[in-house]
Parts: structure tokens; C-alpha cells; sequence
């Protein structure tokens, strides 16, 4: 996909344009709301959960060479295979290669959000694989060319009868006249096609929610069963992962569990959470024959080692998209990157550059509602705090605005210039005004006005009246 | 502690700039609730926009200012959630490698407060003494709620104005868009954050909203504005103090200079 | 330098722990653990909170007895669905004793599955009581697909293997120490019949796992009855 983070305000504007989109969006935020209280009521334990869970990252993220080398030994000891990548270029032609010595003509693919970050569809179509998302969502975007909007929904941003138009254009094999207004029509057709695919596929790829060092399992949930399918049907199982997503034990896995479903969709847990190790074992009547792991840096290391090491916590619920209010203004889209929302502002300037990426962590209110709703306790406004204190310091956000704010901090260090200079303002605001109440043009502060309205000043500062009429207080 | 408490009133620059009442009105309560307020003259802000800017050598050195300022009060109240946040959570982190500051601006963050919570938390005072026979809604704004855990004490205030009516929003809790500079560099983003907040204000059929924050106000109370609507926004203060008898916010000049 | 060797590299520099530190001392959350109130109890309260947890997660239950009362159980629910009275089972020897020659009606074959039966029958490790969750596991006797590609699933849940919580079922998985390479190829909890919500986020049921999943419970518990049973 093409990173276009820069025209965050333009991608925002086409977005709040859009009124598929904005009533899609308005659900979302409404459910979530209503759900929440609910989902984390009914488990009182789910705040100390919560704390262990960020106890059980941090652990494993001091000591993540350790874990790695247990869940690749055990991997190995299953009888799969662990192939460690740099970056996407390489986790690509390490897959391709797996692909080819199997001699792999189909690729059945479960949900990875890892999988968008190195545009791996793309790369295996090219090079001569036929590629099917199994995941409703991800399958009814493959055919419509988009990505992913939400980490946990991807097809969030569609309206039902976009989707029966793509089901119409691509399942030409169907009667056209069929119905297709219901949900139902459209995951009963998308199972019947998907059906053959999962029973047709050569490899199936998925990604993992978390891996176990103890025992070299992957963990994946879903509710449609399709990450069972893609990884059990095929002859060759390949999961994609990122090095955070390891946990030291089962055990650790299962806390953990405890509160991903509840965050990432309300449920108290999906349909199908499935631990696997490795291949098929030699008596086993079904199952892969090949399993091969790939452990991805992709950025990782980079921030592990300095000031955003917390969001490696991120178990990729979505939690926090759902809860921001910008993303439920403009979507996960206009974000311009893999990632949207909170969690968007705070991996893209990690895995495109800060140059790319520096709207991003400034299109945030700091409302705080996404690190509340984060199970794993994640500073997401901290840390977006942090990318601007980069971006200040790379002069990244504009100029105007830097010397508006260079100028005002100058004169908040000079407190009696500060005064007088907010006197001459107040009085100019007043005339302006014509003491009216509001200001519907202020010259300079356009930006306020476009949308609303300047309440004037109501004469004189607090500090000048209070002394004058507390004359004796605190002179300094 | 012998005698009444000194408080250092922390006005907030938009307050001290836009609507000096809340300044009023907070000394009142304060001294209503057995305290003595002083205005350190020297205040200017708490330099949250140079901190949400990036530029935090601006934002230590206006910290190192106002602390000067305000370290000799038993306490510091600001009736804003946003800028006793600020000094209360980011002050210290903003200092911690000072080796001067470092321990004075914990001290003073320990002993800041936002005006309504430490009326009901520290003062233990709720003895209000006002009136205003009407339907009202309140806005939880964001910095108060999730910083400081502002909720049930404003309530509990309102509770006791005579005759008031509180009609809660549908999602009290969401923010109103205002995020600082965030308004101005995001205005279509905010402008529809607003609007939510709107649509959800007008449905309660309440004549005014009130919140504990005026940079939220100026925020709903302009875009209420242009809207068309009729109404109206003052801050919590105003209300429990009983001097919310001057024009709501953009409702006019006071008249003083 | 291999990219093994890179990464490892960028992260014992990042955390600063050099190459040869060993295994870290056991972190102090490891010593607690954080069993919720719900994945406790007594055997009778354990049972109706699975009851509960399984119906709410719109899985059908059916109760019996006695394991010989199994397969009549089966060929009248599958009869009075109108769904078709044939099925494969799980080759386990296990699921030898539950009296399918009372249900002549039921035509049963053995084996794995390649999506052309509608219906399966398999044994399970534990129900789990937190969520009203059954655990599976694959193996020689118990092929996974039959967990997944017939439209209706119906699992065997004995009452006396009912648990608390995930941990209690994964006791049952694993003894000690056990090699990675002794562990079944999948554990599953499945907790309900397949699902999405990626259309306008409408629950649909059936996507590509089960339409349907039906537990058979197997044992009585005596209301008030607290004791451990093995």
C-alpha cells in the first residue's frame, strides 16, 4: 500500500466526506461504549489482569533473547523450522522460498497484520502465487484492492450493500439475480468459496496472537475458524510473527487471553483459541507436514531500545481504535498507513520514519481514552507526546506554527511583558468583538473560526482585577 | 495544620484572558471552604501548549517559573482539570533529571488540585449555597476524568444547588475536541468531535452545559455559537459559587475593564 | 553474521544483556496466580456455570446419565433437527463405549474428514466452566478436522471432567515436563459455533467452522454435592 501519513488532513476531510463511512463509524464508537462497561464488569478480576499482563510483556521484553531461543528450541524439538528476518524484504523471500521448495501453487492466508506491514500478498502474487485471504473481512477487501481499517475489523469501513456489489462483481459463476441483502446470504456465499480454497491450498499462512517460549506453540484465535483451516488443511503451515509477540509460558498466555477477546471485540473469548506446535506427528490422520516460523525484527530492536519500548506490550486488540474519537472521525484510512488510530500514530513514524509519519502523533486531542481502554497499559499519549518532542526537534510540523509557539513561550518566561501584551490583546479582541459576545472572524486564528465561533474576552485579565480589588496580595 | 489553609490560586491563562469570573468564583468557594486564597501575580500558564508541541525545554523552563511561584502555598488549585493535570502528573516527569527542580516539582505536584475535587476530597466541604432552577447537562473533560479521576465530586456539588436539574449526555465522557492546539491544527477533526458533543448536549433539552474546564467551554460554547443554538455554557464554579449571574460565556462584556 | 545473529545482537544491546546470561531469575507474578472467582468452585457450581457460559455462547447442550445412553441421545437430536443421521467420529477407542447399538438409525464411520460429512462426533479433553468452553486436542484417535469442516459438531463432555478454569485444562494436556515434541499438534478451546461480525458487525453463525455445535454432557452431580470426583 502506499503510505500517504503526510495527507492525514486531506485523507481526514475525503473521510468525514464520506457518509457510508461516518454512519459505519458512528456504530462502532456507539457499540464499543455501550459494550464496554459491560464486558469488563463481568469480570471483576479484569484491572489485576490487566497489571499482570503488563508484568508478564515487561518481564519478557528485558529478557527477550532468552525467550526467543527457548520458543525457537522448542519449535525445532516439534520438528518445525525458525527462520529469523530483518526486515519485510527478507521475511518476503524467505517466505517465497518456503513456498517454492514446496512447489506451491495456492496460499491460503489467516488474518496477520504483520503480513500488511511487508506487503506480502502483493510480493507472492507477483511472483506466481495464487493468494486468498480466508478472513471474511480481509477476503472481502482482497477483492475490493484495500487494506485492512482496523486491526481486529478490518472490513469495518464497508456498508453491506458494498459488499454484495463486490460479491456480485467477482462471483460471476453465480446466479446474478440471487439475493444478497442479508449478512447471512453473503457469509454463507463466502464460506461456499472459501470452502474450496481452504480444501485447494498448498500453504497456508498465518500470523500468531502470541507465542509460547515453553513449548514452542503459536497461539491464534479467531471466530471463524478460518486461521484452524488455513493452518491445518495445507501441506505446509507458515506463521509470520513479530519477535514482541512472544510470552514465557502457557500459562502466561492464557492471562492474557483473559482480557484480549474482552478488549478487542467484547466477547469473553473467541470461538477458536488454538495453541500449535509444530507439524503433524507421524501418527496424526490430518494436519501439515512442514511448519515453519518466521521471527520478524522489522523495527523492533529499534524500539526496544529506546523511549517507546512500552508499545512492544501491544497485543493488537484494537481497543484503543475503537475508543479514539479521531479514528471514529476519520477512520482507520486516513491515517495512511498500515496502522490507524492511537496505535497507528504511534508504530507508523516507528516503521516509516518520523518524516513520513509526524501528522500522525500530532492529530490526537489527548484525550486519554485510548491508554484507559488498553489492557496492556500502554502510554499511547505519552508516547505520542514523545514522537512530537522528535518532530519539534527535526523541525517536522510547520513553520507558522513553530514561530507562533516559539513567540508565546518566549513571552510566558517574561511574565510582566506576558501582561501586558495579553492587555493589548484583550482590548483588541473587545473592539473586534464590539462587545457582541462572540467573534466570527478573528484575524490569525482562522483555524479557530472555521468551525466555531471565538467567545471575547469579558475585559480585563483575572490577575489585574483581583489585585485591584485585593490590593496587598502576593506582589510577585 | 493550625488556622485556615493558604491556597495559591492557579487561574489557568484562559480564564485569567477569557472569562475572569471563574476566577471569582473560584476564590469564593475556596474561602467559603475555610481557605485564604492568593493570586500570585507572576502567573501566566502552565505551559501545556510548548509541552503537547514537543518543545519541552520551553515547557521545563515555564515549569521551573510557575513552581517558583507557587511552591510556598499549603496548596495550588486550579479550577481547570487540564493544568492541575499538568502539574500534578507532567511536572514532575518533565523535571525529573533536574537535580534542583526535580524534588520541587514533585512537591508541588503533591499538593495541586483541581478546584471541584479538592473542595470534596481535601476540603471535605460541599456546603453550597446557591440556586439555579433550570435543566443542565455536564461535560467530563478528558484531562479531569482520566488524569485526576474527576467524576462523582462535581455531581455531588450539583447536587446540592437548589432547584438544578442534571440531565446526563448520552456519552458525558467523550471528548469535546478541544485538545488544545489540537483545535486549530486539526479544525475539520475537531469541528465534527464538537459536533457529536452537540448533538448530544441539544437532546438533553438542557439550557446550559456546564464543565470544570474552559478551554472545553470556549470550545462548545463557540461552536454552539455558530450553530445557532441557544445554549448556554458557563463553568462549574460559576454555578456553585451563586455567581454565575454575568453573561454565559460569549454571552458579552461584563462591562469591566 | 546470519540475521539470527543481528537481531539477537540489536536486542541483548537493547535490554543490555549479554550474550550467555542464562535464563533470568522467575519474575515475582510467576509465584501468584490469578485464577478468577468464576474458574473456582465446587463440581455442581462448575457444571451449571458451564451450562450457563456454553448456552450463552450458543452452543446447544444435551444431558445424559450414562455413557451408553450417548449415541440414542445423538440420532434423536440429529433426527429432530432434520439433519442428517450420518456422521464420522473420532477413531479413539474411547468413543467405543457409548452405546451406539441403541441407535441403529445413526450410520457412523471412522476416520479423519475432507468436508463431505456433515455432521461429526468427538470426545474432548474438559469442559471449562470460565467461559463454557470445550478443550480439544488432536492426535492419532482425534483428527482435527472433524472439529471444523462438518456443518454440525458434536462434542462429548464428561461431567466429571468439568473444570474451573484454562489452567485446570491444560493440566490435563500436559503431565511434567513433557517435550515440546510430546504435546498434541493443536490444543483448541472452542467456545461456540463459527462466527464473524465483519459485515456492519451483524453477528452471522457458520462461517467456515460449524454451523452448529452440540455438547452431549455425560454424568449426573447431585445438587449440593461439593466432593472431588476423579
Amino acid at each position: 500500500m502506499q503510505q500517504t501519513s503526510l495527507e492525514f488532513s486531506q485523507n481526514a476531510a475525503r473521510a468525514q466526506a464520506d457518509a457510508d463511512l461516518q454512519s459505519a463509524l458512528a456504530k462502532l464508537q456507539r457499540d464499543t461504549r455501550l459494550a464496554r462497561p459491560v464486558i469488563t464488569g463481568r469480570l471483576p478480576e479484569f484491572e489485576d489482569l490487566r497489571d499482570r499482563a503488563v508484568a508478564i510483556k515487561n518481564h519478557t521484553l528485558a529478557n527477550l533473547d532468552h525467550y526467543l531461543e527457548t520458543l525457537e528450541a522448542n519449535v525445532i524439538d516439534a520438528g518445525g523450522h525458525v527462520h529469523w528476518c530483518n526486515d519485510a524484504g527478507d521475511a518476503r523471500e524467505t517466505i517465497l522460498q518456503i513456498c517454492s521448495d514446496a512447489g506451491a501453487k495456492t496460499v491460503g492466508k489467516g488474518k496477520s497484520m504483520v503480513s500488511e506491514e511487508i506487503a506480502l500478498n502483493d510480493y507472492l502474487i507477483a511472483n506466481g502465487l495464487d493468494v486468498v485471504e480466508t478472513d471474511l473481512g480481509e477476503y472481502i477487501l482482497q477483492l475490493r484492492h484495500e487494506t485492512p481499517s482496523h486491526v481486529v475489523m478490518p472490513a469495518i469501513h464497508l456498508k453491506k450493500e458494498q459488499i454484495a456489489d463486490t460479491f456480485r462483481e467477482h462471483h460471476t459463476m453465480l446466479d446474478p439475480a440471487r439475493p444478497l441483502d442479508a449478512p447471512r446470504d453473503m457469509t454463507e456465499e463466502a464460506r461456499t468459496r472459501l470452502r474450496e480454497k481452504f480444501l485447494s491450498a498448498d500453504v497456508g499462512i498465518t500470523g500468531a496472537n502470541m507465542l509460547i517460549a515453553e513449548t514452542g506453540s503459536i497461539v491464534v484465535v479467531t471466530n471463524e475458524g478460518n486461521g484452524d483451516l488455513t493452518q491445518t488443511l495445507p501441506r505446509v503451515h507458515i506463521v509470520i510473527a513479530a519477535i514482541e509477540k512472544v510470552v514465557p509460558r502457557i500459562d502466561d498466555a492464557l492471562s492474557i487471553l483473559r482480557i484480549l477477546a474482552r478488549s478487542a471485540t467484547g466477547q469473553e473469548i473467541t470461538c477458536y483459541t488454538t495453541f500449535a506446535t509444530g507439524p503433524k506427528r507421524p501418527d496424526d490422520l490430518d494436519g501439515p507436514e512442514e511448519f515453519h516460523l518466521i521471527l520478524l525484527d522489522n523495527g523492533r530492536t529499534k524500539l526496544l531500545e529506546g523511549d517507546f519500548r512500552d508499545v512492544l506490550r501491544c497485543i493488537r486488540c484494537g481497543a484503543c481504535q475503537s475508543a479514539c474519537p479521531v479514528y471514529g472521525a476519520v477512520g482507520g484510512h486516513a491515517y495512511g498507513g498500515v496502522y490507524g488510530g492511537p496505535i497507528g500514530a504511534v508504530l507508523t513514524p516507528a516503521l516509516d520514519g518520523i518524516d513520513k509519519a509526524w501528522p500522525l502523533p500530532e492529530a490526537s486531542s489527548f484525550c486519554g481514552n485510548c491508554e484507559a481502554v488498553c489492557p496492556m497499559r500502554i502510554p499511547l499519549p505519552g508516547l505520542m507526546r514523545r514522537w512530537r518532542d522528535i518532530a519539534h526537534a527535526q523541525k517536522l510540523n510547520k513553520p507558522g506554527a513553530r514561530r507562533g509557539l516559539a513567540l508565546w513561550a518566549w513571552a510566558a518566561q517574561r511574565p510582566v511583558l506576558y501582561r501586558l501584551g495579553a492587555r493589548i490583546a484583550l482590548r483588541v479582541l473587545r473592539l473586534l468583538g464590539r462587545r457582541r459576545g462572540f467573534l466570527r472572524r478573528v484575524p490569525l486564528e482562522g483555524d479557530w473560526t472555521f468551525a466555531r465561533d471565538l467567545p471575547a474576552p469579558e475585559g480585563g485579565t483575572f490577575v489585574d482585577r483581583w489585585r485591584k480589588e485585593n490590593p496587598g496580595t502576593t506582589p510577585s | 495544620m493550625t488556622g485556615r489553609p493558604r491556597v495559591g490560586l492557579f487561574a489557568t491563562c484562559l480564564v485569567d484572558l477569557y472569562r475572569p469570573s471563574v476566577g471569582f468564583a473560584t476564590a469564593s468557594l475556596l474561602q467559603k471552604a475555610g481557605c485564604d486564597v492568593d493570586v500570585p501575580a507572576a502567573q501566566v500558564c502552565c505551559g501545556q501548549p510548548a509541552y503537547n508541541a514537543g518543545d519541552r525545554r520551553n515547557a521545563a523552563a515555564i515549569a521551573r517559573q510557575t513552581i517558583g511561584l507557587l511552591e510556598n502555598f499549603d496548596y495550588v488549585v486550579a479550577p481547570s482539570g487540564s493544568c492541575a493535570g499538568m502539574l500534578r502528573h507532567h511536572y514532575p516527569e518533565l523535571l525529573a533529571d533536574d537535580p534542583e527542580f526535580a524534588a520541587r516539582a514533585r512537591a508541588v505536584a503533591d499538593r495541586t488540585w483541581e478546584l471541584v475535587s479538592f473542595l470534596t476530597d481535601v476540603c471535605r466541604w460541599s456546603d453550597i449555597d446557591a440556586r439555579w432552577p433550570a435543566r443542565v447537562t455536564y461535560h467530563d473533560a478528558c484531562s479531569g476524568l482520566r488524569e485526576l479521576g474527576i467524576r462523582d465530586q462535581p455531581r455531588q456539588l450539583l447536587a446540592k444547588v437548589d432547584g438544578l436539574d442534571l440531565r446526563e449526555l448520552d456519552a458525558p465522557d467523550v471528548c469535546c475536541g478541544f485538545g488544545g492546539t489540537f483545535c486549530v491544527k486539526y479544525p475539520e477533526v475537531s469541528g465534527a468531535m464538537v459536533d457529536h458533543k452537540i448533538d448530544d448536549i441539544v437532546a438533553t433539552g438542557a439550557a446550559t452545559v456546564l464543565s470544570g474546564d474552559l478551554g472545553c467551554l470556549m470550545n462548545i460554547a463557540g461552536r454552539l455559537s455558530r450553530r445557532g443554538e441557544s445554549v448556554e455554557a458557563r463553568h462549574v464554579a460559576e454555578v456553585l459559587a451563586g455567581t454565575a449571574t454575568g453573561p454565559a460565556i460569549g454571552g458579552g462584556d461584563t462591562g469591566k475593564a | 553474521m546470519s540475521a539470527r545473529d543481528d537481531i539477537l545482537g540489536r536486542i541483548r544491546s537493547a535490554i543490555d544483556r549479554p550474550a550467555g546470561t542464562g535464563a533470568p531469575p522467575p519474575p515475582e507474578y510467576a509465584n501468584r496466580s490469578l485464577i478468577p472467582r468464576r474458574a473456582q468452585g465446587g463440581p455442581a457450581e462448575l457444571t451449571a456455570r458451564f451450562i450457563e457460559m456454553a448456552t450463552e455462547a450458543e452452543i446447544s447442550i444435551g444431558r445424559v446419565a450414562e455413557s451408553n445412553a450417548v449415541g440414542r441421545s445423538i440420532s434423536d437430536w440429529l433426527q429432530t433437527e432434520g439433519l442428517p443421521t450420518r456422521a464420522v467420529m473420532s477413531p479413539d477407542p474411547g468413543m467405543d463405549a457409548y452405546g451406539w447399538e441403541n441407535a441403529p438409525g445413526l450410520e457412523i464411520r471412522r476416520g479423519a474428514t475432507d468436508g463431505s460429512d456433515a455432521v461429526s462426533i468427538t470426545p474432548t479433553v474438559a469442559g471449562i466452566a470460565e467461559t463454557g468452553s470445550i478443550m480439544v486436542a488432536s492426535g492419532p484417535g482425534t483428527p482435527y478436522t472433524l472439529n471444523f469442516l462438518p456443518e454440525t459438531h458434536i462434542a462429548i463432555v464428561h461431567a466429571d471432567r468439568i473444570v474451573g478454569g484454562y489452567e485446570d485444562a491444560w493440566a490435563r494436556v500436559r503431565g511434567n515436563g513433557e517435550t515440546a515434541a510430546a504435546l498434541p499438534r493443536t490444543v483448541t478451546l472452542i467456545t461456540g459455533p463459527s462466527r464473524s461480525s465483519d459485515i456492519e458487525r451483524t453477528v452471522t453463525i457458520g462461517v467456515h467452522g460449524p454451523k452448529r455445535l452440540r455438547i452431549v454432557l455425560v454424568g449426573e452431580i447431585e445438587s449440593g454435592d461439593d466432593g472431588q470426583k476423579t
